[in-house]
């Protein structure tokens, strides 16, 4: 892998991020609004929210993630700028690995640090509040990579947003169960260690496996 | 290559079998031709043996009466559902690493097939739980990850579906299909664990112990039907895409000339 090339794309990412501080903060709003319509839509009950906020939590985490994902290459790819960092000996896993680096940082990171509120709301009991940070904390990184695979597959193609979703959630299935597992088995009296081990050891999967994907799929697009 | 400008050899217009003769579009495109057909009747008679096997000959289960009979058909389309997924990851596979077109075009044949027995195995097994659980659906590892395997397909499709150009559409969905065939077994031990985790309903299928031997060969020979089936609609289908990408060579034109004159 190219380092100068990884650290310039990350860096650029995040400087372009801050630019436009706004869009940037979009796939929090998201999160929230999402994860507050479950109380509206399953009804007040404390009982029933407790019961079932690690799940929302979880999965708003993931419809955030993927709903933020159609821009990750798009404008490099509209304007060439793309094609030319894909030039570079050893870019495409560089640029790959950057992208879904600086995904996390700008959307991943800030629904990390407000999920315990979120959990709040729900009302989950204190005792899974760190448990969920630690979970989400392992998880989103897996997102931002699988995302970054669909992400460069759909690239440049007119129903991409749609496309990501699709071909991403049944791939981060494994991801759901043991982030919103670790949660719920605390509430069982169970240990959530075998699930956040888990859910590393999906973490260490997807570092090592989704970058080289997703500059395949780069090169595919760019060809 | 010692003959080759023999009149001998030039006569000869069969091409020497290799293993790379049927890559050539034009001569699958032939063999796809006999097979295809070939394996429809096979289907056919496999599948009225079957069925007569399955309806008339195979006794009517202890526990479950008749309602059981559904496995003929439940089981075969669960099984190719799975098979048919490692296979198109096959092809997509050998078509990455050989850049061999064809291999791409069995991929993209043997999609939309592996996702109608998806289809099928969800909807048998929704039919016979309803009379043997007493609900269309329960939460269940099997049917989780079979559902999954079924977005897995409409994922597959979706993407090459919408990506214009050809060889980008097949590389694309090489890549995702087997991106797809190594996260399968992870995405069903954690449906399997799960679902031990939440003690999710405790229904499982009565284990066959004493199936009647009538019972098996009635399965099997459905599933050889299912089998012989899905070669007979992958081998037409994939005779259509070559028609549709080869439109323009001299073969398919000559092709066309000459269907359209008979």
């Amino acid at each position: 892998m190219n380092g100068a090339v990884f650290a310039a794309v990350y860096q650029r990412d995040l400087r372009l991020a801050w630019r436009r501080r706004t869009e940037a903060l979009l796939p929090l709003a998201f999160f929230l609004v999402a994860a507050s319509l479950f109380p509206l839509g399953v009804g007040p009950d404390p009982q029933v929210l407790k019961l079932i906020a690690p799940g929302v939590v979880w999965v708003c985490a993931l419809l955030a993630a993927m709903l933020s994902m159609p821009p990750l290459f798009a404008a490099d790819h509209a304007d060439g700028s793309l094609e030319q960092l894909l030039l570079a000996p050893g870019a495409g896993l560089a640029v790959a690995a950057a992208k879904a680096a600086a995904h996390w940082t700008i959307s991943g990171a800030p629904l990390v640090v407000c999920a315990p509120l979120l959990g709040l709301l729900l009302g989950l009991p204190s005792a899974e509040l760190p448990v969920l940070f630690v979970s989400l904390l392992l998880g989103t990184p897996i997102l931002s990579l699988l995302g970054g695979v669909g992400a460069a597959l759909t690239l440049g193609l007119r129903s991409a947003g749609m496309l990501i979703v699709l071909i991403v959630l049944p791939l981060a299935v494994p991801a759901l169960i043991f982030g919103a597992g670790a949660a719920t088995a605390v509430d069982a009296g169970q240990s959530p260690s075998p699930h956040l081990s888990l859910l590393g050891a999906l973490l260490i999967a997807c570092l090592v496996g989704a970058p080289p994907a997703t500059a395949a799929a780069l090169r595919i697009a760019v060809e | 290559m010692h003959a080759v400008n023999s009149p001998a050899t030039l006569t000869a217009v069969r091409p020497r079998l290799t293993w790379f003769t049927f890559a050539s579009p034009a001569n699958f495109y032939r063999l796809a031709g006999v097979l295809g057909p070939v394996c429809g009747l096979v289907a056919a008679a496999f599948a009225v043996a079957g069925l007569w096997m399955g309806f008339f000959v195979a006794p009517s289960d202890a526990v479950q009466g008749e309602v059981y009979r559904i496995i003929f058909i439940h089981v075969p389309a669960a099984w190719l559902s799975m098979l048919l997924y490692v296979a198109m990851a096959f092809w997509a596979a050998l078509g990455w690493f050989l850049n061999a077109r064809m291999a791409f075009i069995f991929a993209r044949a043997i999609a939309p097939t592996g996702a109608l027995f998806t289809v099928l195995a969800l909807w048998t097994g929704s039919l016979w739980g309803r009379p043997t659980w007493g609900t269309w659906w329960v939460w269940d590892a099997r049917l989780t990850s079979e559902l999954i395997l079924l977005f897995l397909y409409l994922g597959y499709m979706a993407l090459v579906a919408a990506i214009d150009d050809t060889r980008r559409a097949d590389k694309a969905g090489a890549l995702l299909a087997i991106v797809g065939v190594v996260n399968v077994p992870v995405i069903y031990f954690s449906v399997v664990w799960w679902n031990t985790l939440h003690q999710g309903s405790s229904l499982t299928m009565g284990k066959e112990q004493h199936m009647a031997s009538t019972m098996l060969v009635a399965m099997l020979l459905l599933t050889l039907a299912c089998w012989a089936y899905a070669f007979a609609v992958v081998f037409v289908r994939a005779q259509a895409i070559v028609l549709e990408r080869e439109g323009d060579t001299a073969w398919a034109r000559a092709l066309v000339a000459a269907s359209n004159q008979g």
